[in-house]
């Protein structure tokens, strides 16, 4: 009898364990509807007629959709226009700060160089510097060498703001890296060179990808310079000519607004989900260890 | 190529190795020499800009003649002497200090709770979270200003249908106060996915042996907190919170375009918008260089600790 009576208590306990769980699933679903709300909220008022948007009784989700709304946000004017700047901008700063970021990464994953704290705590700080302390001093310099409204203007700036996050992430995924597959590689008779083409780039080239991606979005969101160095109409990202879509009218396009959004949103989620994963460690790399 | 073979071997041979050592010492130089020249050039020159600005007199006359006039620590007294300046400092901390605290505190507790779902709950939150993280900023402000807009915004329409009370054209925006909570409440939503993220990877660094013996010796899921998962997680936590600090201390886009361009003022302006305003508002661009150095020097008190980590944490091993 005695050797029995733990079995009770202990499908009680199991009982009340699936009685938390499942308290806990609730706790979940409803943090998840908080957090993802906006965006559903955002996706499904693009899709709306324009009198269930204005109802005062919310409809969740439309009975007939439309593609009104997307059809006017792309024929607004100047909508192609900042589309393709935004692409020159973000294809220009993908390149170059991974170019150059990859070179220095290299510098710091694999040398000990005298100098090299100091380097460190270069791009570290670069990093933290807030973005509004700085629009003053960039602006007037690059108002100086003409290059405001500008793209050029633009992706130098953008440049140097990604700069230190490439390198710092570039690092972490080339540390990841076991240093006795290169070893092996050249005592098997390749250079250093040679060693790092062969069995280096292609085990970094996730890494590289993910950090081009991550710039990549970086810049078609950025707002603060692109709307101080850009100042023709013409001449904007898709970002600014989002941030003037309701102007200063009191009636606004609401379902306009949120189809825009959404079209401006698209490639950085697509890309966002690529990635998220691999930039979450690439810059908390090391935290617990240290 | 003929005069190397010509000197004796040995002298040849040191001479060559000495060559490459020098060249081997010097590959990482190389390596960091673009990022050191963008950097310079891009970075360092508008900096020195900043400083000399701050000491001129500079606004909308000298920038098309592109010299300014010497006024020595004027622009700093008369920063110094402003109220705006000590109340927007003082906002910018109370706001910076409420909004890190909500995220990192709600980031945390939902990480704890991602341990406790159910596998497929865990999966349908997580995606949520990473789809919040993705939305670019000024979409987002767009969407929330659709959210609680006072005609027909869903928020009234939430709250009053849940009997919180009557919110019908209930107005966010109306005080300085209700603006900032609102800014607050954007930046948060956007910031938790990475608090929640970063520190439930964390969590998984966690010994399950030590929680379980923890239980065993009958403590409570708070003692386990404090005693056992804290000490582990406190290096992800410090970063989290320097990195947070840092970020909305500076912050810009949301309260700017939130708020709406046409209404901020003195009694809403958080450090980033009054530097921005300051320049491209007034046209006071040694005053706003002033600000913007006497800010920069805040952050830069603010981070000392964070960069010291990252250098520990950049050291080859």
């Amino acid at each position: 009898m005695s050797a029995v009576a733990p079995r009770p208590a202990a499908r009680r306990r199991a009982r009340r364990r699936r009685i938390g769980r499942l308290a806990w699933n609730v706790v979940g679903l409803a943090v998840f509807v908080v957090v993802a709300f906006p965006v559903f909220w955002m996706v499904s008022t693009a899709f709306k007629p324009d009198d269930e948007i204005n109802s005062f009784t919310p409809t969740w989700l439309s009975t007939e959709p439309t593609l009104q709304h997307f059809r006017d946000a792309i024929a607004r004017p100047y909508f192609w226009d900042t589309v393709k700047n935004s692409l020159i901008v973000v294809g220009a700063v993908v390149v170059l700060s991974m170019v150059v970021a990859f070179l220095a990464a290299v510098a710091l994953a694999k040398y000990r160089f005298t100098g090299n704290k100091l380097f460190v705590v270069l791009v570290i700080g670069i990093l933290m510097l807030p973005q509004a302390g700085l629009v003053i001093p960039l602006y007037v310099v690059l108002a100086r060498y003409g290059l405001t409204t500008e793209l050029m203007g633009l992706v130098l700036t953008h440049l140097v703001i990604l700069l230190p996050f490439a390198v710092w992430t570039l690092r972490g995924f080339i540390l990841g890296i076991p240093k006795e597959l290169e070893e092996a590689a050249m005592v098997d008779g390749s250079s250093r060179l040679g060693a790092f083409a062969r069995i280096l780039l292609p085990l970094v080239a996730p890494g590289l990808v993910a950090t081009s991606v991550f710039i990549f979005i970086t810049s078609w969101n950025e707002y603060i310079f692109a709307n101080v160095i850009l100042t023709d109409q013409s001449n904007q990202t898709l970002t600014i000519w989002l941030s003037y879509f309701y102007g200063t009218s009191r009636n606004i396009d609401w379902g306009g607004l949120m189809a825009a959004s959404t079209l401006t949103a698209i490639p950085v989620v697509i890309f966002f989900l690529l990635v998220q994963r691999k930039i979450a460690f690439g810059l908390t790399a090391g935290a617990v260890k240290a | 190529m003929t005069v190397a073979a010509e000197t004796p071997v040995h002298r040849s041979r040191r001479r060559r190795s000495r060559l490459r050592q020098w060249t081997r010492a010097s590959v990482p130089y190389l390596l960091i020499l673009p990022a050191i020249a963008v950097i310079t050039a891009i970075l360092g020159y508008p900096l020195y800009k900043l400083v000399v600005l701050s000491f001129q007199q500079y606004g909308l006359p000298e920038l098309i003649q592109r010299t300014g006039v010497w006024i020595g620590f004027d622009n700093y007294a008369s920063v110094l002497r402003d109220d705006v300046f000590w109340d927007t400092l003082l906002r910018t901390v109370i706001f910076t200090v409420a909004t890190v605290g909500l995220t990192i505190g709600l980031g945390t507790l939902i990480a704890f709770l991602l341990t406790r779902v159910s596998s497929w709950v865990r999966v349908l939150l997580t995606a949520g979270l990473v789809l919040a993280w993705s939305m670019p900023a000024v979409v987002a402000v767009q969407v929330w200003f659709w959210m609680t807009n006072l005609q027909n915004g869903i928020l009234n329409h939430v709250l009053t249908e849940a009997g919180v009370g009557d919110f019908a054209q209930h107005d966010w925006y109306e005080t300085s106060f209700s603006k900032l909570a609102m800014v607050s409440l954007l930046i948060v939503w956007d910031a938790i996915p990475f608090v929640t993220i970063t520190v439930y990877a964390g969590l998984a660094q966690v010994p399950r042996e030590l929680v379980e013996a923890a239980e065993i010796d009958g403590a409570g899921s708070l003692r386990i907190f404090r005693d056992v998962t804290y000490p582990i997680l406190k290096p992800i936590f410090l970063i989290l919170t320097s990195l947070s600090i840092i970020w909305d201390f500076g912050v810009f886009t949301q309260p700017y375009l939130l708020i709406g361009a046409s209404q901020v003022d003195p009694s809403n302006y958080l450090m980033g918008v009054y530097v921005f305003i300051e320049a491209f508002g007034q046209s006071d661009f040694g005053r706003g260089a002033a600000i913007s150095l006497l800010m920069l020097l805040i952050v830069a008190i603010l981070s000392v600790f964070y960069v010291r980590r990252m250098v520990k944490m950049g050291d080859v091993r």
